[in-house]
């Protein structure tokens, strides 16, 4: 019933939409449809267009309810925790109810998207670009957003969160994958990716890398500095050969590795039980394993690192699009971001939250301010055929290439 | 009599003209009550699976993950190319096979113990034994598992004397997981078939100087067969499905079941995953016609 619903109000105005403008004919099929995510050519990104899709250009009524889609400690109301509650005050203040999911994937997240069941979602770079070519999401009219001019200048208008200048989101905050080990066993403290990849073979079936094919990127990172003869400018713009070492670098480290991980508690158990004693993590594993007396350190490596930064984005079939707009102002307000940043353990894309967390040296601790921190950084970011790094001599290895390549290296 | 049919005339007209009907044709009385299990077994279950071929026909996006309804068979040609599908689906197979044969050397001697020896009263209890994991839920096995291979856990503990460690996480740890979480399902059909064995037979086996092993191997095992075949499409076709377990206690291993769940959930390509699902099913249909061949199906 509420698909048929949703089906029915998508019809409505995008039929509208796609009757104004002719080059729509690919963006507007049915939610299955056929988009090919454009042609024409923008130079930063290699040739990528969006779909035309409109922008809301005004805030009216509140809907009474949102429906959020979101990474998991991203909206809290207290049922997990009762100290740890934003959504509560947000409902209070805008008389939107709010209705969320959380996604363990940024994959499982862009499917629900298609469901259009979702007014909102907190995309990661991974999987906006996907959003956007998709049209499943909509521009962001930055303008009606109060908190958006307080948000670092570092996140704004990257690759992975606008197409031409116009932003497709308001950043959310953002951290670097790390390298953990088990301070009792790895010794000396790694310093490079080198100990999960060529010196993989010290700690032989203890080594863990994270299940997934954006994983790749890693790999790619690591021979980019290393390898230089190989002509990787960015881990996310691989062509066939690029991506052909990456893979053999994966296989080799697969001889060493105990098991992959997703699910971020598991990772949490390995390192508790030493069945993993190095391998890529985030900060928020790296506190709960600690707080839970695992002997474990988590540094940044000298190769940079991948990372996360999560955008909120407006689906293009909104429901509630008035409400939809009032959370991502709320969620990126400084009061919210100091909390989700410190319960979530990354650093808030509004700087102005630094003054209000609990722990004054948090922002420090995870380089909130820091752009030259940020700069090391390679956010995930979806690989499309069009090369990210500028070429255009050749195709560059996309998404699903990846994903063919991360069940390869798995065997 | 009269009563009723007064009764009957009183009846909306329509309504008792089809209740006669009804009466009168008993074919169309075993329609009525056919149709809907019918239609559920034919548009549910047979639909699902029409839904799921033609679904692999399909192709998709690879960036945009939308479905594009073109007809294509580009995903079974992927599947048969590439060789790591050919890898992960003989793996596959042969966990099952093996699964299945240590199901199956795990519940002869407790089956036969149970219809044969054990007093009837420890028949029950034991059947309920045997029952008592299927009540607990099928994660909590599979991270208690998880938990005895673990490098600071019980088997470690075991071996470490020896000079041994945990065989850590990976096949061998999926093997014994999977054929302890489906062991129930041969023992049950194994010990109804042995169960129906008449104890006659045993005193006639010796009678004719038979000694017991010669019993058992001439004697029991055959009639005992067909609830071995009955157990192995359980212990086959579910570790032909297995994903999660794997998942938990099989470190880096892939199976089919990870494949598809790889490819719907994680990288949105449902033909693909389509495709990959149909495997399972043919082996398995493959599987029921040898089973059949053997004519233990027509003796359960």
């Amino acid at each position: 019933m509420r698909k048929n619903r949703s089906r029915r109000r998508w019809s409505g105005p995008a039929a509208l939409a796609c009757a104004g403008v002719l080059a729509l004919a690919t963006a507007c099929g049915t939610s299955s449809g056929d988009s090919s995510g454009g042609g024409s050519a923008a130079e930063d990104q290699g040739g990528f267009t969006a779909p035309d899709i409109p922008m809301q250009d005004s805030v009216g009524d509140p809907e009474g309810q949102v429906n959020i889609l979101a990474w998991p400690g991203y909206a809290e109301d207290g049922s997990t925790d009762k100290s740890v509650d934003w959504v509560t005050p947000f409902e209070e203040e805008t008389g939107c109810q709010a209705n969320v999911k959380y996604f363990g994937t940024s994959d499982e997240a862009v499917q629900l998207m298609k469901t259009g069941e979702y007014d909102v979602v907190s995309a990661s770079g991974d999987a906006t670009l996907r959003l956007i070519a998709s049209g499943d999401v909509a521009p962001v009219n930055t303008d009606l957003l109060k908190n958006y001019p307080d948000i670092a200048p570092f996140l704004k208008d990257q690759k992975f969160n606008s197409v031409d200048g116009q932003m497709y989101g308001v950043p959310h905050g953002w951290g670097a994958n790390l390298l953990m080990y088990n301070t009792d066993v790895v010794k000396p403290a790694p310093t490079s990716w080198g100990a999960v990849f060529d010196g993989a073979s010290d700690y032989a079936g203890k080594v863990t890398a994270y299940d997934s094919p954006i994983y790749i990127a890693d790999a790619a990172l690591y021979l980019m500095k290393t390898q230089p003869d190989l002509g990787i400018e960015d881990p996310y713009a691989l062509d066939q050969d690029q991506l052909a070492a990456a893979v053999d670098l994966l296989k080799k480290q697969k001889e060493n590795v105990s098991e992959y991980w997703s699910d971020y508690l598991k990772e949490v158990q390995a390192f508790k039980s030493g069945d993993s004693v190095i391998g890529t993590t985030w900060e928020v594993i790296n506190a709960v394993a600690q707080g839970e007396g695992a002997p474990v350190e988590a540094v940044l490596p000298e190769e940079g690192s991948t990372g996360w930064s999560d955008t909120w984005m407006i689906s293009s079939k909104a429901q509630n699009p008035n409400c939809g707009y009032l959370w991502m102002d709320y969620i990126t307000s400084p009061e919210a971001q100091a909390q989700v940043a410190e319960y979530f353990g990354e650093a808030p894309a509004n700087t102005k939250a630094c003054a209000l967390t609990s722990d004054k040296t948090f922002c420090d601790t995870y380089h909130a301010e820091d752009a030259d921190y940020a700069a090391q950084i390679h956010y995930w970011t979806t690989p499309i055929e069009q090369c990210l790094d500028g070429r255009t001599d050749v195709t560059c290895t996309n998404y699903g290439d990846w994903t063919t390549a991360w069940t390869e290296v798995k065997g | 009599m009269h009563q009723l049919r007064r009764l009957d005339d009183g009846l909306d007209r329509g309504e008792g003209l089809t209740l006669s009907i009804i009466d009168r044709r008993p074919g169309l009385r075993v329609g009525l009550l056919l149709t809907p299990p019918m239609l559920w077994l034919g548009a549910a279950y047979l639909g699902a699976l029409g839904a799921l071929l033609i679904t692999s026909l399909w192709t998709q996006n690879d960036f945009t993950g939308n479905i594009e309804r073109v007809w294509t068979l580009e995903n079974f040609k992927t599947l048969f190319t590439v060789e790591v599908y050919r890898t992960i689906t003989v793996r596959t197979i042969g966990l099952a096979a093996l699964v299945t044969a240590v199901d199956a050397l795990l519940a002869f001697p407790i089956a036969l113990y149970m219809a044969k020896i054990a007093s009837p009263r420890a028949q029950r209890l034991l059947v309920i034994a045997v029952l008592m994991p299927l009540w607990a839920s099928y994660l909590v096995k599979a991270y208690a598992w998880r938990g005895m291979f673990s490098a600071d856990g019980p088997i470690e503990w075991v071996l470490q004397p020896f000079g041994l460690n945990t065989p850590g996480y990976g096949m061998v740890a999926t093997t014994v997981t999977l054929a302890y979480l489906w062991l129930p399902y041969m023992i049950l059909p194994v010990y109804a078939a042995l169960e129906r064995v008449p104890d006659s037979l045993f005193e006639a086996s010796a009678d004719l100087g038979a000694g017991s092993v010669h019993t058992l191997r001439r004697v029991v095992l055959p009639m005992a067969f067909p609830g071995f075949v009955a157990g192995s499409i359980f212990t086959f076709s579910l570790t032909m499905g297995d994903y999660i377990a794997v998942k938990i206690v099989g470190g880096t291993t892939q199976l089919l079941g990870n494949v598809v769940y790889d490819n719907q959930g994680a990288a949105n390509n449902l033909p693909f995953a389509a495709a990959v699902a149909t495997v399972p099913i043919v082996v398995m249909l493959g599987y029921l016609a040898a089973a059949r061949r053997t004519g233990a199906l027509e003796s359960l």
